[in-house]
């Protein structure tokens, strides 16, 4: 850090920039990424070591937190991966087929990133609830979604859909039709042609599409916690446990969460990050 | 492929966009005009109900102004002047993205929580900031943080300097060349970036749940409120309140779908020209 500010004001010393406003612009800059982004994210890093090795390691005895984390990381990683299938299937009929309505799709493909996750989470639970439109009948059929981990999956679904779908869409769009055509007259069958041709394409979107899903389904907090049942142990994912940690006045319990997820969802961007420059690097293509 | 197995796709994908994209916003609706919609608009009248709307009017326009302000500076320091580390700058400011709504909140309890760095120091002089509205601006900045400057950045990169190097030949002022040259130019950007902004900023739930305490009529935003109600089974007050903040950012979200178009036609029209 001290390296970079060093080196940066070096720069300003020297004065080589003719163009007018460079310290202005720079120290505005440089002031509002460190009080609202440097400054916290340092809060986090610091503190777990500020409460010293005791704190430290009862947060790694602490066996409701990694419950709450394998809760998140499951039930995220399932969202998406069911997420594939589903965002596959409406990016290619909204691309290839002229579906009637298709205006209205692209449109409602966009919503779960419009509506704000509080009414997302109340929405969710009341449909999928013993009385609600869908829950009422899939309880008939023994099938419970509320407040059970399949609540929390179903709640991720409708979060990450959008991801998989805007990651692929540009992909598929730029594969010409021709491709496909070519393919069944050589002989493919539709299924051969999909396996073969269309899906290596978009193999990479896919993978950013499920990386960026997967990251947001890690934190996803408002959607989540109505429909989720937050028992401890079951159905308490991560980011709830840091509320309720907060709400215990245990800094360090939730911090240690906090921390955790941090990382994680960091890591998780800066794959999908790197996939991104291969590509454009023309390192993966998809096609062998 | 045969017309079967393209219409049973057609039939799936219909299925799933009803199931997971319609039957949502249509129960929010139901819901709330379940009693009629006078009784709906009468639970809008309820004081804690206003001043719910009153904050986040309040946080959204407060949050929107100072994020907009700073990010166009940060993207026209990053894209207009050449210094080390610009990378790095480029990666702060994407880092909220990536950041769990709820650690968003946590974080500035680190710094001003009652067991915070300053909390309690700050305390002492009566300056309360968490489980305050100061809190809550906080929280919905960083949340809100990387909107504009991501969207204006990309398109001032491409801009070049080029009109940015003649004003200054010809006289331009700093505030003259920003004003006159790169922002007109950038204007679409900006406004999609505001909007989304906008949206983000009303909605925030996780972050502000964490710095704002839920004291009903004083630090409880729409979101806040919606949780309030819900759980106190005032379910036609909680779901009336949910499809008046979802319409609010369907709408700003709509409104930078249409200029967004917009700019791309303007874009494709200008290529075209040149």
């Amino acid at each position: 850090m001290r390296l970079m500010a060093e080196a940066i004001f070096s720069s300003l010393r020297r004065k080589s920039d003719p163009l007018p406003g460079f310290r202005l612009a720079l120290f505005s800059t440089l002031l509002w990424i460190g009080l609202i982004v440097v400054l916290p994210i340092t809060a986090l890093v610091v503190r777990p070591w500020q409460e010293g090795l005791g704190a430290m390691t009862a947060a790694l005895h602490d066996g409701r937190m990694f419950a709450a984390l394998e809760v998140s990381f499951l039930t995220a990683f399932l969202a998406a991966l069911i997420n594939v299938p589903i965002g596959l299937l409406l990016t290619w009929t909204l691309v290839r087929v002229k579906l009637p309505g298709r205006r209205i799709v692209d449109a409602l493909i966009d919503l779960p990133f419009a509506i704000p996750t509080a009414v997302t989470g109340i929405t969710l639970a009341t449909l999928y609830g013993p009385q609600g439109w869908l829950g009422k009948p899939l309880a008939h059929l023994g099938i419970t979604v509320a407040y059970s981990t399949a609540g929390i999956v179903v709640a991720l679904i409708f979060v990450g859909l959008p991801f998989i779908v805007r990651s692929v869409e540009p992909v598929l769009r730029d594969l010409p039709p021709e491709l496909e055509e070519a393919a069944g007259l050589l002989g493919a069958t539709s299924w051969q042609t999909v396996r073969r041709v269309v899906l290596p394409t978009m193999l990479p979107a896919t993978v950013t599409g499920f990386g960026l899903a997967f990251a947001r389904g890690i934190g996803e907090y408002g959607s989540v916690i109505f429909i989720a049942g937050n028992q401890p142990f079951r159905t308490e994912i991560a980011p709830l446990l840091v509320v309720v940690r907060l709400q215990e006045f245990d800094y360090a319990g939730a911090t240690s969460i906090a921390f955790v997820l941090l990382a994680a969802s960091s890591l998780c961007l800066a794959g999908v990050a790197l996939l991104r420059r291969r590509v454009a690097r023309g390192l993966i293509t998809g096609i062998d | 492929m045969s017309a079967l197995t393209r219409w049973s796709l057609v039939g799936a994908t219909w299925l799933i966009i009803l199931i997971v994209l319609i039957l949502p916003p249509l129960l929010v609706l139901s819901e709330a005009l379940r009693d009629g919609l006078l009784t709906a608009l009468q639970t809008l009248a309820d004081p804690d109900a206003l001043s719910a709307i009153q904050l986040t009017v309040e946080m959204t326009i407060l949050s929107v102004a100072i994020n907009t302000v700073f990010g166009v500076l940060a993207a026209w320091t990053i894209s207009k002047y050449r210094f080390p580390f610009r990378g790095v700058l480029v990666a702060l400011i994407e880092i909220p993205i990536s950041v769990s709504p709820v650690v968003a909140g946590l974080v500035w309890l680190l710094l001003f929580g009652s067991q915070g760095w300053w909390g309690a120091a700050l305390d002492r002089y009566n300056i309360h900031i968490a489980f305050a509205s100061p809190g809550i601006l906080l929280a919905t900045l960083f949340v809100t943080f990387p909107y504009v400057a991501r969207t204006v950045l990309p398109l001032m990169e491409q801009q070049g300097r080029d009109a940015e190097d003649a004003a200054m030949l010809l006289g331009a002022s700093f505030w003259q060349i920003l004003w006159r040259v790169t922002l007109p130019d950038a204007r679409w950007a900006l406004l999609s970036g505001v909007l989304l902004t906008t949206a983000r900023a009303m909605g925030e739930f996780g972050a502000v749940s964490v710095v704002s305490g839920h004291i009903p009529g004083m630090t409880e935003t729409m979101p806040l409120h919606i949780e309030t109600l819900y759980n106190g089974y005032q379910s036609v007050a909680a779901f009336t309140m949910a499809a008046l903040l979802a319409l609010m950012a369907m709408l700003t979200v709509g409104f930078r779908a249409m200029f967004e178009n917009r700019a791309r036609r303007m874009a494709k029209a200008g290529g075209m020209e040149a």
